[in-house]
């Protein structure tokens, strides 16, 4: 009896619930593409965010919601490179929209655009969840951004021709102040060249990649497998020998091994946002790279 | 790293060093770091163009498709014998509805190959190989890519979208076995060979309705050595309609209905005395089900929980002939049954869960000549069982479970079942429904 209620009360909502009619209706898997296209969409575009920075991208339900609203996109914004295997082919099968479908144009996978990181010589499951085409984390890199940023905007441009103009003008006014942007948090960022970091899980890369960290080791014994209490004992045993300066984790991962290790090796953990929406002050791309630097910097000091 | 700063003094040096020796400005000398940077990653990217070039596939092997395996094995410890098992009340559908076999014993293998044929089709083969060495066709079906309007269409030997547990792969079930409902109106789990057409609303709440065509195959359409209709059209057909969306910041929520009519004919079953009897006439099945999943931010790599139940009702109506009298009457029957299940992930790796079943047999009414004295089987009877499981998922590809059921599917004994199982997947990562 409850269900057929809820039944009819969903159904009733259907008639109110109709999306909004933008020009361009992005579904975009991971908050920084959200970002990305509102900067370059602006008005223009009406976005929908699969996933939040509470959310473990690999690791996200194929929700009813989700097909909802995959099944109206004129265009598909995920990082690729298979670290959305587990749920967007799915959500692809049962979208029922051609548009966005692998090889038309609504479909754009970020990291398709840049240069990836850690591409596996050895491809075996014994070694994790691993990712036969890199490292997929690619925006934690702003060079990569700057690289991401003008392929959108065209892809943008492609699909909604009436706007193009617009994308292209956000666009540039976006590069512009994102190359001044790099420039000073490179300058910003010069402490932290050489310095020794843990992280939780390989999500990081991109990042210690850019300002010259020197990654040490990660929480987890191997990608995608939780940290276990042996290899906690290992990393202590390291640090003991060659501590790090410092401990990273995001906001989706359980703090807990991160604390650990901080108390017991006595290395300051700390969270970065990861993505946009991770912290309050990571409002949006500027945010996000402006608190991830502040932050580190002020526990390496 | 190391080629890579040597490659930036060398840089440095040949180019920025002379220069900067002379520069008398402050200008001068940003504009040179500037350029020293730029050519520093101009050769970071082609370091990085090479190495991705030479890891791209090659040849023929670049287009197989995405391979996947399932093994699973069990120890199952039953307190009565498993060659007794029926469920009492309700026709038997020749499905694979026992608890299997004592001691030691292989599961179900699965091989699934799947890819996408074109631009406008995918395609899925999933075969199982039974541990008796035999091989079957699960799933077979392609389905469209490039209809648009949210229209997909299925063609093959697909699981029938009534109801939610039955489209669920085995290896995915929270539980080692199925749901008693599923086991007694769909034969465990129904596989048609038909069409399907669905579409997906084009609104924010989740909406679909669906409607499958098909040969009749198996249980309720057909069972016992007749075999499916020999007959031009459709043998059997299901409707289907789904809601579903999310609650505040970590509940998702569906809700369905669904139908399935069929019109059997000389669908038989054999009762405990040895005697055949079939049935000629109407079936028509109701489905309603419900899933809920919350996990914290919708994240549920740590915590978890799922609850999921079916009501499912059906209606029979027609003649029945009786093996034991060699005589055909009237046969009427409304029949109905239930299960309510919750699986908790309270930390990573660990889940539990627990499971309700119960069936509602009514009481089946025959017309002159038939005697209900003739099919004890269908002696008004209400089975339940009580299910629990612990299980540990090390990774996303295994899983070890232990469960114990108390299952009361025969009217005159309990049946202790005892399952410790393990599941694995190798190959292709693969993606699970809803």
């Amino acid at each position: 009896m409850k269900a057929i209620l809820r039944f009819l009360f969903a159904l009733s909502s259907l008639v109110v619930a109709l999306p909004a009619t933008a020009a361009l209706n992005v579904f975009a898997c991971e908050p920084e593409w959200t970002a990305l296209a509102q900067e370059l969409g602006g008005d223009k575009v009406s976005i929908y965010s699969a996933t939040t920075a509470l959310q473990d991208p690999h690791r996200i339900e194929a929700r009813p919601s989700l097909i909802a609203r995959i099944r109206s996109a004129d265009l598909l914004i995920c990082s690729g490179s298979e670290l959305e295997i587990g749920w967007i082919p799915l959500l692809l099968t049962q979208s029922g929209n051609s548009k966005i479908q692998l090889g038309s144009p609504g479909y754009f996978e970020a990291s398709q655009h840049v240069a990836r990181l850690e591409i596996p010589k050895v491809i075996d499951r014994a070694l994790g969840d691993m990712h036969p085409g890199g490292n997929p984390h690619v925006h934690t890199d702003p060079r990569n951004i700057a690289r991401i940023a003008p392929a959108l905007m065209e892809r943008m441009s492609e699909l909604d021709p009436a706007n193009a103009e617009s994308y292209r003008s956000r666009g540039r006014s976006f590069l512009e102040r994102w190359q001044a942007a790099i420039a000073r948090w490179e300058q910003q960022a010069t402490p932290l060249k050489g310095v020794p970091v843990v992280v939780y899980h390989k999500d990081f890369s991109y990042f210690i990649n850019w300002t010259g960290m020197r990654e040490v080791g990660s929480l987890e014994p191997k990608p995608g497998i939780p940290p276990t209490p042996s290899h906690l004992a290992e990393l202590i045993d390291q640090m003991k020998r060659a501590p790090a300066k410092v401990i990273v984790y995001s906001p989706y991962s359980n703090p807990q091994a991160a604390e650990f290790l901080s108390s017991r090796a006595n290395i300051p953990a700390v969270m970065v946002p990861f993505t946009v929406g991770g912290t309050d002050k990571a409002k949006d791309l500027f945010g996000l790279f402006d608190d991830t630097i502040a932050r580190l910097l002020g526990a390496v000091k | 790293m190391h080629r890579k700063a040597t490659v930036t003094l060398a840089v440095a040096a040949a180019f920025g060093l002379p220069h900067a020796a002379t520069a008398q400005t402050q200008d001068e000398l940003r504009t040179l770091r500037e350029q020293v940077r730029q050519l520093d990653r101009r050769v970071t990217d082609a370091e990085q163009a090479a190495i991705q070039a030479s890891s791209r596939p090659t040849g023929e092997n670049a287009m197989n498709p995405a391979v996947s395996v399932i093994l699973n094995g069990i120890y199952s410890n039953l307190s009565q014998d498993p060659n007794a098992f029926r469920i009492n009340g309700f026709v038997p559908t020749l499905g694979e509805v026992g608890p299997g076999v004592r001691g030691l014993s292989l599961g179900e293998s699965e091989l699934a190959l799947a890819a996408n044929i074109d631009h406008n089709f995918r395609g899925t083969l999933i075969a199982s190989i039974s541990p008796e060495d035999s091989i079957g066709v699960e799933e077979g079906y392609i389905q469209t890519l490039s209809l648009s309007y949210g229209f997909t269409v299925k063609a093959g030997r697909f699981f029938s979208g009534v109801g939610y547990q039955n489209q669920i792969h085995a290896h995915a079930w929270d539980f080692t076995d199925a749901p008693l409902a599923n086991k007694v109106f769909l034969g465990n789990q129904l596989n048609e060979d038909g069409i399907q057409l669905k579409w997906v609303a084009p609104t924010d709440t989740y909406f679909d309705v669906g409607v499958e065509v098909g040969r009749g195959r198996q249980f309720p359409a057909a069972a016992g050595p007749a075999g499916p209709r020999n007959k031009n059209g459709v043998s059997s057909g299901t409707l289907f309609a789904h809601v579903g969306g999310d609650l505040g910041t970590g509940t998702a929520w569906q809700t369905g209905v669904s139908y399935l009519g069929t019109s059997p004919q000389d669908r038989s079953f054999e009762d405990p005395a040895g005697k055949t009897n079939s049935f000629t006439g109407q079936s028509r099945l109701w489905v309603l089900d419900g899933i809920l999943k919350w996990a914290p931010n919708y994240n549920p790599t740590y915590t978890n929980l799922k609850l999921q139940g079916e009501y499912f009702r059906r209606k029979e109506d027609g003649d029945l002939t009786s093996g034991a009298a060699a005589q055909t009457g009237g046969f009427a029957s409304v029949q109905s049954g239930w299960y309510l299940q919750s699986v908790y992930q309270f930390v990573p790796m660990w889940r539990v869960g627990y499971r309700y079943d119960r069936l509602n047999s009514g009481t089946a009414s025959f017309s002159a000549p038939l005697n209900a004295a003739d099919f004890p089987i269908l002696a008004a009877y209400n089975p339940t069982r009580h299910t629990v499981m612990a299980d540990w998922s090390p990774s996303e590809f295994s899983r070890v479970r232990l469960q114990f059921a108390s299952d009361k599917s025969r009217s005159d004994v309990t049946d202790k079942q005892v399952f410790l199982q393990y599941i694995v997947s190798l190959g292709a990562h693969g993606a699970h429904k809803f």
